[in-house]
């Protein structure tokens, strides 16, 4: 059997960064396992620029920000093998994976990092009435089919969910000569960006209609058009609000779901929200040197936030690879989180937290905590306790589901309170 | 005077910008949270401009088609003609990130660029 220090599932944006950060954190034997024929991911199909501001200060294309992470994993001599499946890992960390050269694969690994990054939700969790003609895709699909196969998968087009994909979409398929009549949103607000609002559709005329869906589907073989209508608060389509629209394709975007079907079955216990692994400060899920980061841990909407993310799960698996004699031990491990772990609460209007718990004593000096909202905020507060006692106050004059918020607490902020059980986080309206 | 309310584009805060204008010249811009913010306000006002992406067959490669952008931003106006100048373009493959695919697009002085590179077949 091979035997790695740290193997990273997934060479999307968090499989590289967090190589790369291993690597540069003293780990010699790293082995990176993509299953597309290319590194970078998703990043290969977002042609749009708009990536690493924050990372390198400057605008960059999809291709043009995942080529500063294939380069920075070539330069510092990491592993990897692409066209290889991962089909299974085992609780000791065990990988088995295929691909045509090797055949099937066992590989130990001495730590695991889980970024195999997320799927679109896909039609049939949305119960949408109609026949199942040809037309219908996926944003991501139609993206990767323009970007990067050369098709164009049709002219007239209706797009339902306002997720950063299906505006970016809009604005794609204009661009590539298709008339994009609406595009339909359930919820009152979009769930993009504000500035992919106003870049992909105010500046092309494409109609944005909140709080409407699809309640038909027409054509046989091909789709013919698609139905509309309002919704009330409870998202019911009200009668009469109907209308119709002619065109050959419809575009979903309504949602992305981290790919877990691997760490689940591993026993990796999931958060009911994000359906994303339960970590602790260092991205380290329940089974012992096993990390996740990036859109396999929860949905993000910055490439920028998936690298830091990484990044950290990087230095953390280094940590622990380092540590391992008092990690390996689980009884004593178990000892430590009864005896140091504070649980981070989410409350009044906070969904989830990553990471939901936190170790002080392996905390590096400063730990961003990452959330979202479950609704559109205008004036408010996002206040932290430590147990009872409000610590943080910061206002936030904007926060809305579809926008990531963060915010840092500082190991020696916590060292303060050695008796601190629960950090909770909630939102205040002004 | 006139007001004009904005959505940032310069990053994904997006800042809500409010723009007073005189007679087509910016008085001020409020609500940015950067220098980014401020210079966004007060060219969309005057010369709005879009960085404009997309993608260019090529022969003999790989892939059948590599991605490409403007080097910089170009006028919005400008958008359409930057993809009608790029729409026959065939680039026979090896193409390299940062290799020109269009010099000096539609007339805008700015050169369209590849994002991408694309190794012969």
């Amino acid at each position: 059997m091979e035997a790695y220090d740290v193997v990273i599932i997934g060479g999307g944006p968090a499989g590289l960064a967090a190589a790369v950060a291993a690597k540069e954190h003293g780990i010699q034997k790293i082995l990176i396992l993509e299953r597309d024929r290319e590194l970078g991911g998703i990043l290969n199909q977002c042609i749009h620029n708009g990536f690493g501001l924050h990372t390198f200060k400057e605008e960059l294309t999809g291709p043009e920000y995942a080529l500063r992470y294939i380069k920075k994993v070539q330069e510092l001599d990491i592993e990897y093998r692409l066209n290889t499946m991962v089909a299974d890992i085992s609780p000791e960390r065990v990988i088995t994976a295929l691909n045509r050269e090797d055949g099937l694969l066992e590989i130990k690994a001495e730590a695991v990092i889980l970024a195999m990054g997320c799927r679109e939700r896909s039609r049939g969790a949305l119960n949408i009435p109609g026949y199942r003609p040809a037309g219908i895709f996926s944003a991501g699909t139609a993206q990767r089919l323009v970007n990067m196969e050369g098709y164009l998968p049709g002219r007239k087009v209706v797009i339902l969910g306002s997720g950063d994909i299906g505006l970016i979409m809009a604005r794609r398929m204009t661009l590539e000569g298709a008339k994009v009549k609406a595009v339909a949103e359930l919820m009152p607000y979009s769930g993009g960006l504000r500035r992919n609002i106003v870049q992909c559709l105010e500046d092309y005329g494409i109609p944005l209609k909140l709080s409407h869906t699809v309640v038909d589907i027409k054509g046989r073989e091909r789709v013919e058009g698609v139905t509309l209508a309002k919704v009330d608060e409870r998202g019911k389509p009200i009668p009469g609000t109907e209308e119709e629209y002619a065109c050959d394709t419809l575009l979903l975007s309504v949602g992305l779901i981290p790919e877990n079907e691997i760490s689940g079955k591993m026993g990796v216990e999931l958060n009911p929200v994000t359906s994303g692994p339960v970590v602790n400060e260092s991205l380290e899920t329940n089974i012992p040197g096993v990390f996740a980061c990036g859109n396999v841990l929860h949905v993000h909407d910055l490439v920028d936030f998936v690298s830091q993310e990484a990044a950290a799960a990087g230095r953390f698996a280094a940590d622990f690879i380092r540590n391992k004699k008092s990690f390996q031990e689980n009884q004593e491990r178990e000892e430590i989180r009864d005896s140091h772990e504070i649980r981070i609460i989410s409350d009044g209007g906070v969904r989830y937290t990553i990471p939901s718990f936190i170790r002080p004593e392996y905390m590096e000096e400063s730990l961003t905590i990452r959330f979202r909202v479950g609704r559109v905020y205008r004036d408010c507060y996002v206040c932290v306790y430590f147990d009872e006692k409000l610590v943080i106050r910061k206002k936030r004059l904007y926060a809305a589901p579809g926008e990531m918020e963060e915010l840092i607490l500082k190991k020696a902020q916590l060292m303060e309170y050695p008796a601190l059980k629960q950090i909770t986080i909630k939102i205040q309206e002004a | 005077m006139e007001e004009r309310h904005l959505i940032c584009i310069g990053c994904p805060v997006g800042c809500a910008l409010t723009v007073k204008t005189e007679q087509g010249a910016v008085i001020s811009v409020e609500g940015n949270t950067c220098k980014r913010g401020r210079e966004y306000g007060e060219k969309e006002v005057t010369a709005p401009a879009r960085t404009v992406t997309t993608t260019v067959t090529v022969t003999g490669g790989k892939i059948p088609a590599v991605s490409v952008r403007t080097r910089t931003d170009i006028p919005k106006e400008k958008i359409f003609d930057c993809i009608r100048a790029l729409k026959g373009i065939q680039i026979p493959a090896p193409v390299h990130t940062g290799d020109i695919i269009l010099a000096d697009a539609a007339g805008t002085g700015v050169d369209v660029v590849a994002t991408k590179t694309v190794e012969l077949r």
